[in-house]
């Protein structure tokens, strides 16, 4: 658990995240694109991602495909967030989204 | 470009036996999988079905099942005309001794294009592969509230509560 945190405590990792949860199964490359980072930062935090288990990997002939995976996440989540807390949470989530939007 | 996949990927420190009959025998996916027990003789080509109580929530043909290393099946969700009328999804689970662990690897493609299926198992997954990790190094199961095909996520199923027992 303790890579899980250190992983998502850096807004790049977080970033590469994020788009891997626009678009799943990217390569290498097309991660790269439109992204303010070397090639060598986005593979070496990819690389810290998948030690993490945030990050799961498919190889399609020569291509590595990247896949978020968020059990980690989910496991954390369960760890903190009761049982039956978890409607009151998602309401309470989907509260500030909204409020969020119009504002 | 491709159609949408999911790969998930989970570590549970259990032997390859162990985590086998969890995925293969109905009376242990009951307790991690929403209540779902699962029936099929794991012959390929057989049906395969997911029943919780006596609804009919998942159907599928066993494709590949290697004891200990690889399992696969279609997936057709029963429980909605507008999942029911998708073409079968595929389920694999992979199995790989790493260290003291199994590493467990599940990926669900072959979804068609614009599938709601999709959108709906994104949430489940993670959810299921969390509680059976719980269930297998803990022998206790989440008790999650499953959100029942999007909507309501309030809903807590009767397997939950059965799990807290």
């Amino acid at each position: 658990m303790d890579k899980v945190f250190k992983a998502l405590a850096d807004a790049s990792r977080r970033k590469l995240l994020d788009r891997l949860h626009a678009e799943n199964g990217q390569t290498l490359n097309e991660l790269c694109q439109r992204l303010d980072m070397t090639r060598q930062a986005v593979s070496k935090h990819l690389a810290l991602l998948e030690d993490a288990n945030l990050v799961a990997t498919v190889r399609r002939g020569r291509e590595k495909l990247h896949y978020l995976n968020p059990v980690p996440i989910n496991e954390i989540a369960e760890r903190w967030i009761g049982k039956y807390e978890r409607p009151q949470v998602q309401a309470l989530a989907e509260l500030k989204r909204n409020l969020e939007k119009s504002s | 470009m491709n159609s949408p996949k999911f790969v998930y990927v989970t570590y549970i420190a259990i032997t390859p036996e162990k985590l086998w009959s969890a995925l293969t025998q109905g009376k242990f996916t009951e307790q991690y999988w929403f209540g779902t027990a699962l029936e099929t003789t794991w012959a390929p080509g057989s049906a395969i079905k997911f029943k919780r109580g006596n609804d009919l929530i998942v159907s599928g043909k066993v494709i590949e099942s290697k004891p200990y290393t690889r399992l696969s099946y279609t997936w057709v969700h029963e429980k909605d005309a507008q999942f029911r009328n998708e073409k079968p999804s595929q389920v694999s689970f992979e199995m790989e001794q790493s260290g003291e662990t199994v590493k467990l690897t599940v990926t669900h493609d072959e979804f068609e294009v614009g599938s709601k299926v999709f959108g709906m198992i994104s949430n489940g997954w993670p959810m299921v592969l969390a509680s059976l990790k719980s269930l297998l190094e803990t022998g206790r199961a989440l008790t999650v509230a499953k959100p029942e095909c999007g909507q309501s996520l309030s809903e807590t199923t009767a397997a939950s509560v059965r799990g807290a027992a």
